[in-house]
């Protein structure tokens, strides 16, 4: 009788779980048809422009979360990276005399130049951890910024032009929409896939207890290492596309101290280590911040972040854990609404004998203790 | 019978405070031995040396005849030495399944990139960890966030997926520690199946005598940071020095 119960009960379950599968699915798909259509529809520069720059910011953000979301690490300094794969592009563009379109190739080429550069940074700063690695990473990102106004080949304050590009200036945008859209997807993608992989497991767990990690075998240095190249590779090839766009970048652009605490910001009001989360804080205040600085109100730029910051202190005081974490909990707690509270917990120190005993003769067994704990003991 | 972990005159000072001061182990295979010492004796130091989260200043740790001394902790786990913490340190924010999972794929190096990302490649690691979840009394609570659960339900949790790994020797710190008298019951047992059915060597710090002397062959005492005697239960609990060091008169009264 009861078996019938859990069995029912098992059915319903599974069926929701397809239904919620389905439902996700289709609604990606929705969500890849409006992207992949969105400069098609509004094609108008202006607009067009916000598109590129919120997909910048979406693949910037969703690259500091597959560190820094999984790690804990907090890292104040991927313009590092997003500034380098810039000059990187140009510096490579030029050497090698690479004009118009096909300067294009060389993204992934900054994609490496990124990758080259996390690893003496990561070797250095992730020897410490917390405020130290904080701090660490904002001076790396400094010395970067430093060597970009005093190197050679980076012209001091003029900084790099990027490669001509003779389109027209009405669809200008839209290809670099789609390239910025495809290396979106890609650091999404990879977020996605590490999260649910072993390598994602491990970083997670150097997020919670890394001493304990390392004593369960995991070897720390190497997975957060290898975390923190994906990352700085992701950000290098979105700051070369950034840098192709703009056309011209300058130490104070290319390494810009504000960036970092724009992804922090973006993270944080989405939901710190969702990947979901990140996206949708960058897709909120990239566009926020750019509408608010050609409002004439607030020319200059400054109190657009000051209305920022407001945003920020609210979102913490009343959502501190970020939008999609606390949206998800209200979910559970509608669906779950009027069902028992998920497995009674019954003492864990009864012995086994006793407990299976105790298991047939109480009364009010509910399904979801019939359906896992029958089996209890040890065997 | 040979020793499968040996630790040999083991100095370790924090400053000024000699925490060991040639302090000595050995723990034979197959065995279920004990560590015991007042407070503050260097027993929770020397694990910490044993499994590599601190050096050594001076000596020597012995697992299986191998030199394993001031080796980092992920390659003392490696070669076969498991240990929980005292108090307990498990991933509050991973499942109590994937807590499992990290342990299981410690010992194990993967075969190349591309299977750090797979995620059925630990299939096998999964139902290996349910069945463990299982022997301790926990598989209920497989997906539930670790940090949830109770104190005496993370003890047991961190007993298993010390388990998981499939260590040789099995370093337990206080495992009755802050735990309800039945659990304590549940903890020694499961400690004695393993031993009996597996042949697995414990080596256990504990305050808990009566749990001690019912559990373990033989019995070690630390005082301020040495060995002061070595030898089974009846040997120890008359031993004079142990008796005015550490034990008082409570356990002549309780004998068991």
């Amino acid at each position: 009788m009861s078996e019938s119960v859990a069995d029912g009960s098992i059915r319903k379950e599974s069926s929701m779980r397809i239904l919620d599968r389905s439902l996700k699915g289709g609604g990606l798909l929705v969500l890849a048809v409006i992207v992949i259509a969105f400069p098609q529809v509004y094609s108008n520069p202006a607009i067009t422009n916000y598109g590129v720059y919120a997909l910048i910011y979406v693949t910037v953000a969703s690259a500091w979360n597959i560190f820094s979301g999984n790690t804990g690490y907090i890292s104040l300094g991927m313009a590092v990276f997003y500034g380098s794969g810039a000059y990187a592009l140009g510096a490579a563009a030029s050497g090698w005399h690479l004009q118009g379109t096909s300067a294009f190739y060389l993204v992934p080429f900054a994609g490496v130049v990124g990758a080259i550069i996390a690893v003496p940074f990561g070797l250095i700063a992730l020897r410490v951890r917390r405020h130290t690695f904080i701090v660490i990473t904002i001076a790396v990102f400094f010395i970067f910024q430093l060597m970009a106004y005093n190197l050679s080949f980076t012209h001091g304050t003029i900084g790099m032009n990027a490669p001509f590009l003779s389109w027209p200036a009405a669809g200008y945008n839209t290809p670099f929409y789609y390239i910025a859209l495809a290396i979106a997807a890609l650091t999404i993608l990879l977020a996605w896939l590490i999260r649910r992989s072993r390598f994602g497991l491990q970083l997670r767990a150097i997020r919670d207890d890394e001493d304990r990690a390392r004593g369960l075998g995991v070897r720390t240095m190497r997975v957060k290492l290898s975390a923190f190249i994906i990352s700085g590779a992701m950000t290098a090839m979105i700051g070369s596309v950034w840098f192709f766009y703009v056309t011209q970048v300058q130490p104070n652009t290319g390494f810009d101290p504000l960036f970092d605490l724009t992804i922090v910001l973006m993270a944080f009001l989405g939901g710190y280590g969702s990947i979901a989360g990140t996206v949708l804080g960058a897709l909120i205040i990239e566009p926020l911040t750019l509408w608010l600085n050609t409002q004439p109100q607030f020319s200059g730029g400054y109190l657009s972040q000051i209305l920022l910051g407001a945003v920020f202190l609210l979102v913490v005081l009343f959502m501190p854990r970020g939008i999609v974490p606390t949206a998800g909990e209200w979910i559970t707690k509608i669906r779950t609404r009027g069902r028992p509270a998920v497995m009674p917990t019954t003492s864990i120190g009864t012995p086994d004998a006793t407990g299976a005993g105790a298991a047939s003769g109480s009364g009010s067994v509910s399904a979801t203790s019939i359906g896992s704990g029958s089996t209890g003991g040890a065997r | 019978m040979t020793a499968l972990l040996r630790a040999e005159g083991i100095k370790k000072a924090y400053g000024g405070v000699q925490a060991l001061n040639g302090a000595s182990i050995d723990v034979d295979e197959g065995c279920v031995a004990g560590l015991i010492g007042p407070n503050g004796s260097g027993k929770t130091t020397l694990f910490n040396v044993i499994t590599g989260y601190e050096r050594a200043d001076e000596g020597d740790v012995y697992f299986a005849g191998q030199a394993i001394t001031n080796a980092s902790p992920d390659k003392v786990f490696a070669t076969g030495v498991g240990r929980t913490f005292q108090l307990t340190r498990i991933f509050p924010r991973l499942t109590v399944i994937e807590n499992m999972l990290i342990a299981a794929q410690g010992r194990e190096r993967p075969k190349n990139l591309l299977s750090w990302f797979g995620k059925d490649a630990w299939t096998q690691h999964r139902r290996h960890a349910t069945e463990l979840l299982g022997f301790v009394g926990i598989e209920r609570h497989a997906n539930v966030l670790a940090g949830s659960l109770s104190y005496g339900q993370r003890k047991l949790l961190e007993l298993a997926y010390v388990l998981v790994a499939d260590p040789a020797v099995i370093l337990l710190d206080e495992p009755a520690g802050g735990v309800n008298p039945t659990l304590v019951n549940h903890i020694a047992d499961r400690i004695r199946q393993l031993n009996a059915e597996q042949g697995k060597t414990f080596l256990i710090v504990e305050h808990n005598m009566e749990f001690v002397m019912g559990l373990c062959a033989t019995i070690t005492v630390l005082e301020s940071g040495s060995s002061v005697v070595s030898g089974p239960p009846d040997i120890i609990r008359t031993d004079k020095r142990v008796l005015d060091a550490y034990l008082g008169a409570d356990l002549e009264e309780d004998p068991r």
